[in-house]
């Protein structure tokens, strides 16, 4: 049960808005850490946390593309697949994964270790192609930056070339005095 | 054109900034804040913004202060502020930036427009995938509490504002005002039927204000250095001030561009983001998101300002600006975009579900080489019978990509059906299916 585990940040969460209902999300996303998705008996225990019925935390869920109603792998990635990063190669990053982990869109790795899932644009069209692996962004992917990537999830369970703070072009490569106009 | 300086840009630009809030006032951060709060009435902030000429920085280009000034007068009750952190418009990634490298100009941005509506309470709606950018938020939102800038009672002057980071969860139609209203509801981002508008009946039914976040961040500015000041900056009166405008696609540079409104897109793409990135020369170019129509070289000298490109029969939209060389595919483009918007379309009007299921059905057929003569006439018959036909704009958006597609590059459609023509001849026949 999360209310056993998490009382303290559920109420935390609840205490941000004056009507219930607007919790669903950030409760979604708590049940999603906890188990990887979102299992129905936790859909069940939200719904009776804010007095909705299970339905309507249902038809809420299965809206989202980030809430997740299935097992995924451990490292989830999620590559844009729209027009921008289209330009620059995201076609490229899928024929990669599947030679390289052997999955196609939605498929995930027999150890499920890695989940691929196409997705529509996730704003860093500048800096493509790119990718998201759980929580964080990868960008301006190459194949010798995707297999260190990988090797690193592999090995450490996260990777150094997940992006900081974003600026594009670089603050370096930005003259700072430089009048614009 | 004077010269100018980056604006919402500029504390980031130099080296070693980090955002924190010392970093932040600095730079004279939160001035604003002390300048207004207790001295300035709400009416007259709003009076400076709509002088400043300040217009939505999201898409549609509303002037700013005329949306506060549309809350009713006498209401008492509460009233609510969401700045629209939902950046999803394909080619727009400006957003992100302001979150993750100077959060505290957008927070001062909110109190500020908090104070001038009368709202205590404000919601940044940030896409569920800006994980970074929501713990930056929440960071800073954390500092500017302990420092008495948000909370209770800000500064001593009695004013309240509290601000909550609420994630989405992947929809881009949650970027929609009244959708990102439903969603924050705790339901599924379905726009509203307007009226009535969220000015009157918005979060939880009460007046609200939905801003984009690049919108906000201009409000400090204005409040130090006064709208006669912003104003003047970019291609006055109707398009005042910068755009942060988003280069993406085949240039040498790709990247955020702070420059003042009015500027040509030649200029923006070949001084700012460095021109094409090969010898292949421009072939379209899409100027603002992946709403706005394509528009063609012949364009490059449109001045990017709201009513110029407007003319131009595109639009200025969210400030995201894709260029495409020599050698793509128009028809192949335009189906990457429609295969956006059926993903999106969020299944309230008939018009768009359904009409965007047909169009990439029809679009992929074409693209695959088994295209028919009349497969054209379907896609502008659906297109016009899904512009205008539905409750939010999206419907306006999805058809975009086609229909100018189809004015400009219309041989390259016809190209590729005769290609499925042909191909077809020579395809095995059934016994009997000819003559």
């Amino acid at each position: 049960m999360l209310r056993d585990k998490y009382q303290e940040e559920i109420d935390e969460i609840l205490s941000r808005y004056p009507v219930r209902r607007s919790a669903l999300i950030p409760l979604l996303y708590l049940a999603q850490r906890e188990h990887g998705y979102i299992t129905e008996a936790s859909m069940t225990e939200i719904a009776s946390l804010l007095k909705l019925t299970p339905p309507q935390v249902y038809e809420t869920a299965t809206f989202y593309t980030m809430l997740n109603l299935k097992q995924v792998g451990k490292f989830h990635i999620q590559v844009c697949k729209s027009l921008m990063c289209a330009l620059v190669g995201s076609d490229t990053v899928v024929a990669w994964i599947k030679s390289k982990l052997g999955i196609g869109p939605g498929e995930t790795t027999a150890d499920g270790v890695f989940t691929l899932t196409l997705v529509e644009c996730l704003a860093a069209c500048g800096t493509g192609p790119m990718m998201q692996i759980n929580d964080d962004y990868y960008e301006c992917l190459t194949e010798d930056k995707f297999d260190r990537i990988v090797a690193d999830l592999t090995a450490t369970g996260s990777s150094a070339l997940k992006s900081g703070p974003f600026m594009w072009p670089e603050p370096l490569a930005m003259k700072s005095e430089r009048p614009i106009g | 054109m004077g010269q100018h300086e980056p604006i919402l840009l500029k504390n980031m630009s130099h080296p070693g900034y980090t955002g924190s809030l010392a970093d932040y006032e600095r730079t004279g951060g939160y001035q604003a804040v002390k300048k207004v709060m207790g001295k300035v009435s709400p009416a007259e902030v709003t009076q400076l913004v709509i002088k400043s000429g300040l217009r939505g920085r999201g898409g549609a280009g509303f002037p700013t202060g005329v949306k506060w000034g549309f809350l009713p007068k006498d209401y008492q009750g509460l009233r609510y502020l969401c700045c629209n952190a939902d950046e999803s418009e394909p080619g727009t990634f400006k957003d992100r930036q302001l979150i993750e490298r100077d959060p505290h100009q957008i927070l001062e941005g909110i109190v500020l427009a908090c104070y001038a509506i009368a709202a205590e309470t404000a919601y940044i709606y940030i896409r569920g995938e800006f994980v970074l950018g929501a713990r930056i938020l929440e960071k800073a939102i954390g500092e500017a509490r302990r420092a008495g800038y948000i909370g209770k009672n800000i500064l001593g002057t009695g004013v309240t504002v509290d601000i909550w980071v609420h994630r989405g969860a992947g929809a881009y139609i949650c970027g929609e005002e009244t959708a990102l209203l439903e969603s924050l509801e705790g339901k599924r981002g379905l726009p509203r039927v307007k009226p009535p508008f969220p000015a009157t009946h918005g979060l939880y039914n009460k007046p609200t204000v939905v801003n984009n976040v690049e919108t906000l961040a201009n409000l400090p500015h204005i409040i130090n250095r006064g709208p006669e000041w912003f104003a003047a900056i970019g291609s006055p009166p109707k398009s005042t001030g910068t755009r942060i405008f988003c280069v993406s696609g085949h240039v040498k540079r790709p990247g955020n561009y702070e420059v003042p409104m009015g500027i040509t897109f030649r200029e923006l793409i070949y001084e700012h983001a460095g021109g094409m990135r090969s010898e292949k020369p421009l072939k379209a170019f899409i100027p603002g998101g992946a709403s706005a129509p394509f528009l063609t070289p012949d364009h490059l000298d449109v001045k990017m300002d709201f009513e110029s490109v407007a003319a131009a029969g595109s639009m200025l939209g969210s400030g995201g600006v894709t260029v495409m060389e020599e050698g793509t595919s128009m028809v192949w483009a335009a189906l990457r975009l429609m295969e956006f918007f059926y993903h999106e379309s969020c299944g309230k009007c008939s018009p768009c579900r359904e009409g965007s299921s047909w169009l990439v059905q029809t679009m992929r057929r074409i693209v695959n080489k088994r295209g028919r003569a009349q497969d054209l006439e379907t896609l502008t018959d659906l297109c016009k019978n899904i512009a205008g036909r539905t409750v939010c704009a999206f419907g306006d958006a999805e058809v975009a990509p086609i229909m100018s597609t189809l004015k400009h590059w219309r041989p390259e459609y016809i190209a590729l059906i005769h290609e499925a023509e042909a191909a077809n001849l020579l395809r095995p026949q059934p016994v009997g299916a000819r003559g």
